[in-house]
């Protein structure tokens, strides 16, 4: 690897001040202020500050309802993450391919990442609205069933599963198609002389060689089905029926927001922050071993 | 972002902190509203009247999103020690406000200013609801009451008569009838906790929370379990079943499907007069009737929803001047008369209402006087004054949460009461914690 030899000492701390500055102010100065909030019962308008301990998590860890938002949030991710980096793929595969108007193909897969998830969930909610959605009046020729998501739990996270997916989509997209553009013909070649036909081609040279890409994929979709998809719910289901799509970046925002319990919310963002350390260093100790670089 | 457009934006940003306006006079206040579409635009024709009307004051009247979004950036401004004078909350964010310390009482702001002011005149309702002691806390402003709606085509479609339910009983037998017609909403509903709990044991004179629904002080228990309360929502979990009630979601979700023409009966806010008033235009008639009775229980009044003025501390006195002047103009009869008749709101004084009246305005207008004759038809009772809870939207959004698992046929109704008041003292318990 090169190395970059700074002549004047100052000047590499200097560059790398403004970012350094970004993330203080940004990051780390909002988290420990969570931290600091989690501890106290704190009034709206910040007149009662009373410090109670660890008396919001207690609150939190008694609660039913947020372990089985947890695991909705958890099989939320899950799905988002495989079904989506699945699709992506095949896609990327696909549009990978010598084939003509291969540029507009490309331009229109990557077009759903430009949409904020607000707007991504109010456009599958008019696809999927049970009065006046398409898709409802579809099904409605082949089955007698009620796709009614303001009352069927799966129906509405089904909806935000795939809402988050499309909207992830083009970025995912994207890599995958990067990734595959930077594999060397001549192995795949090589490996056609060798008689490996196309799935063969695919699960022995073209995954392992996109491994790199997948990691990054896996740990950032995750991310994003954890944190960014607060307002996807928002706009499509307020966390119902119920408390079917109440995701916990969702539950804490609301309580936090609609609800104006401060302390409970940042109770909610640390045990949120610390779920999304562990989920990282685990991913980076044992996945990133099996992962080609 | 590329230097040089970094560099523009410091330099604007140190102009506009560095330089206040000296060329403008008048002394500005900020007025921030959660006022969307139609009603924004009425809002600037009155504080764009009011600023015409003398030269020592400007009101910036400014959107700030939706009722909590605007509430949250009250608190943020108000944190920071830079909060606007005034803004606009609503009537689940009442108790946090008298709570706060931050607010600067209406009926205190205008006799420190002696400006004279008939609270007398406001209607009952509206005068209980925002009055601590008898005092006024916040300038009324925007307020409604829920009323029943009913889709005149459907109705002949099913051979019933052009007439409004009056119980539920009669809802239950109409709405199956429509159901029969291939009426894809034969009953529908928005607002479900503020419609179908909050208002429905008002109105029959049941308690919502203890003390006096948290009127004599910081409520902890909510009554929403009872007879009454079980009785209602078993009531609805059945038409949900039978396919009589069709369930549109939280908050306002469900206008939309009134709006689409798609049900046969509907109960919402009287403030959804005018957005129904468009969409049917042309497309079906439309005509309203008072919210339906549960035969067996008493009788109580409708409550209000909708939202307040808030004047905030930490302005300068002569600022608050302008405030209490803006108030006193909002005040006027031809004010009230003028902003209830283009919004749809109710007339919050008695001369406003007598002004309508007068002017003809019912007359053109009929089903805007529903609202009103409804809540001149009932009575008020400590159950029906209002509600006043802290953490009020949390409490609301735990309801509205059960009500779809009841609904959906997750929990009996019972179940399902039970686990939303527990939930709803859990976080009332909260509150009164804070205060304690």
């Amino acid at each position: 690897m090169k190395r970059t030899v700074f002549r004047n000492r100052w000047l590499p701390y200097a560059l790398v001040a403004p970012q350094v500055a970004i993330t203080i102010v940004f990051f780390f100065w909002p988290a420990f202020d969570s931290l600091r909030l989690s501890l106290y019962r704190a009034s709206p308008f910040g007149d009662r500050l009373i410090f109670i301990g660890g008396g919001n998590f207690v609150r939190l860890l008694g609660d039913p309802a947020y372990f089985r938002s947890a695991a909705t949030s958890f099989g939320f991710s899950l799905f988002v993450t495989f079904i989506g980096l699945a699709l992506a793929l095949l896609l990327a595969s696909l549009a990978n391919a010598k084939i003509r108007g291969l540029a507009i193909y490309r331009t229109l897969l990557l077009w759903p990442y430009g949409i904020a998830p607000a707007v991504a969930g109010v456009i599958w909610l008019f696809v999927f609205h049970p009065s006046f959605g398409v898709l409802p009046y579809l099904l409605s020729f082949v089955t007698a069933y009620q796709f009614n998501w303001f009352l069927k739990g799966w129906v509405a996270l089904t909806l935000i599963v795939i809402a988050a997916i499309w909207k992830q989509f083009g970025y995912n997209l994207a890599f995958y198609l990067a990734g595959l553009q930077a594999i060397p013909g001549s192995v795949l070649e090589a490996a056609s002389v060798d008689g490996a036909g196309p799935i063969r081609r695919f699960f022995a040279i073209t995954f392992p060689l996109l491994s790199p890409v997948t990691f990054f994929l896996v740990t950032l979709n995750m991310t994003f089905a954890f944190f960014d998809t607060f307002g996807l719910v928002h706009a499509v289901t307020q966390g119902g029926p119920g408390d079917a799509t109440s995701i916990l970046v969702y539950r804490a925002w609301k309580d936090g927001f609609d609800g104006l319990q401060l302390g409970y919310s940042a109770a909610q963002s640390v045990i949120l922050m610390l779920l999304v350390i562990a989920l990282t260093a685990v991913q980076f100790r044992y996945a990133e071993k099996k992962v080609t670089y | 972002m590329t230097r040089s457009a970094l560099g523009v934006l410091v330099a604007a940003a140190v102009l506009v902190a560095g330089f206040p306006s000296t060329t403008v006079a008048a002394t500005e206040i900020q007025f921030w509203h959660a006022m969307t579409g139609v009603l924004d635009e009425r809002v600037n024709e009155i504080t764009a009247k009011f600023n015409a009307s003398q030269s020592d004051y400007v009101v910036k009247a400014v959107n700030k999103g939706s009722y909590p979004e605007t509430l949250n950036a009250a608190i943020a401004a108000y944190r920071a020690k830079q909060p606007p004078h005034v803004v606009q909350v609503f009537e689940v964010g009442t108790q946090t406000m008298l709570s706060s310390g931050a607010v600067y009482p209406v009926h205190q702001l205008m006799s420190d200013h002696k400006f004279a002011i008939d609270w007398n005149d406001l209607i009952g309702p509206v005068k209980s609801y925002y009055s601590t002691g008898g005092q006024l806390a916040s300038m009324a402003f925007n307020s409604s009451t829920p009323i029943l709606y009913y889709n005149k085509d459907h109705f002949k479609k099913a051979g019933l008569p052009d007439k409004a339910p009056s119980t539920w009983d009669e809802v239950e037998a109409m709405a199956k009838k429509l159901q029969a017609a291939g009426v894809k909403c034969p009953f529908g509903s928005a607002w479900p906790s503020w419609v179908l709990v909050e208002n429905m044991h008002a109105y029959h004179d049941q308690p919502f929370a203890d003390r006096s629904n948290g009127f004599d002080g910081l409520a902890t228990t909510l009554k929403i379990n009872g007879p009454f309360g079980v009785k209602m929502m078993e009531l609805l979990a059945r038409g949900a079943k039978e396919g009589w009630f069709t369930y549109g979601g939280r908050v306002n979700k469900g206008e939309a499907l009134m709006t689409a023409g798609e049900c046969g009966i509907f109960t919402t806010s009287s403030a959804y007069i005018g957005n129904l008033t468009r969409a049917a235009e042309g497309k079906f008639t439309w005509g309203t009737g008072f919210l339906p009775r549960l035969a067996g229980f008493p009788q109580g009044n409708s409550i209000i929803g909708g939202a307040t003025l808030w004047v905030m501390k930490g302005a300068k006195p002569g600022e608050y001047k302008g405030v209490a002047q803006f108030f006193k103009y909002l005040a006027s009869t031809e004010n009230q008369a003028w902003w209830a008749g283009v919004t749809g709101y109710l007339p919050l004084t008695n001369s406003a209402t007598k002004a309508l009246e007068a002017s003809g305005h019912y007359a053109k207008n009929p089903h805007q006087k529903t609202a009103v004759s409804q809540m001149n038809s009932g009575k008020t009772t400590p159950n029906s004054q209002g509600i006043r809870l802290g953490n009020f939207n949390s409490v609301r959004d735990a309801i509205e949460e059960q009500m779809e698992n009841i609904f959906s046929g997750n929990k009996t109704a019972k179940q399902g009461l039970d686990d939303a008041v527990v939930k709803g003292n859990e976080i009332l318990k909260e509150f009164a914690a804070l205060y304690k």
